[in-house]
């Protein structure tokens, strides 16, 4: 059981968080953009979240904060 | 649940204004973390250089001190000399470190202060949009090497830490990347040895961080970080350069 939190405005959508993810659950949003005009990460099956971290670890932008 | 990963607290609310996929911001994260893992954000001042990262005053919690370009070595070493009980440390892109700033880079080294270098090495100069910049690669394209670097016009890349390798002082140079998650594991573990070097009084540490210049380079941050991997680490290798503490 994990759980991820995001601060989407300070998401830049640059996607190295969805590379780095090795259940492929993150994905950059289809449906809404942020204060600063990219559309921000989204986690697309958080069931699925092992907490590895390892999205929070390539954010250049500290967006995301991870639980376990 | 605990929380097993956030923003670590020597960095300050401001939101970077690096470009989306830009490894800066990784790099600050992992100088925070080292700081906060030893505690000693109150008695840590950091030197910002002229670059990209001119403005990384405006990030870190610590005290900071803004350098003309590439003297913040110089500027470190007055700061470490005045106060030697504080933590300095200097954060450095190759336009500012490798060209401009070389001979204070080479003297500071040469004298062994006792500070720590972050070295960002992007081969590219980033802020100014995207020059050819003494660590750019052979054939790499840039705004004033259209037809690719030339090495009968323009030189050989600069490889700064077997250069500075070469030296007696030094106590701490490793070449670290930040384009995949294992890579950026490594890079904390550098970054917190060379402050932890300078903590114990060992010498002069210098950790070069192979970066990315998204939009420079004309990639995108995944494909940036490809380049890495297949450009950049087969020319400029990583690993630990010197390390005097273990006989190396």
């Amino acid at each position: 059981m994990a759980k991820l939190t995001f601060r989407e405005d300070l998401c830049k959508g640059c996607g190295l968080c969805v590379t780095a993810c090795p259940k492929k659950i993150l994905a950059l949003s289809k449906t809404k953009l942020n204060h600063k005009g990219h559309a921000p990460v989204e986690c697309t099956d958080p069931a699925a979240c092992v907490g590895c971290a390892s999205c929070a670890l390539m954010c250049p932008d500290c967006v995301i904060t991870v639980e376990r | 649940m605990a929380i097993v990963f956030q923003k670590p607290k020597s960095l300050t609310d401001v939101p970077y204004h690096y470009c989306p996929g830009c490894t800066h911001g990784i790099v600050h994260r992992l100088v925070a973390e080292a700081i906060d893992a030893l505690g000693i954000e109150g008695k840590t001042i950091g030197i910002a250089p002229v670059g990209c990262s001119v403005m990384a005053y405006d990030y870190f919690k610590c005290d900071m001190i803004e350098a003309s370009h590439g003297r913040a070595p110089a500027v470190a070493t007055g700061v470490k000399r005045a106060l030697p009980d504080h933590v300095v440390f200097t954060y450095q892109g190759d336009g500012d470190l490798a060209s401009i700033g070389l001979c204070e880079t080479v003297s500071t080294a040469c004298r062994g202060e006792n500070v720590t270098i972050i070295f960002i090495n992007n081969a590219i100069y980033g802020m100014t949009g995207g020059q050819m910049a003494p660590t750019s690669l052979i054939g790499q394209v840039t705004q004033t090497s259209p037809y690719g670097r030339d090495p009968k016009t323009q030189g050989m890349p600069i490889r700064i830490c077997e250069l500075l390798a070469t030296l007696d002082a030094p106590a701490y140079l490793e070449r670290v990347a930040v384009n995949s998650v294992a890579h950026v594991r490594q890079a904390k573990k550098a970054i917190h040895k060379a402050f932890q070097n300078q903590v114990e009084g060992k010498g002069f540490s210098l950790v070069e961080v192979i970066s990315t210049c998204p939009t420079n380079w004309g990639l995108t941050p995944e494909k940036a970080c490809q380049f890495v991997e297949e450009k950049m680490i087969p020319f400029y290798p990583l690993g630990c350069f010197k390390d005097k503490e273990n006989g190396k």
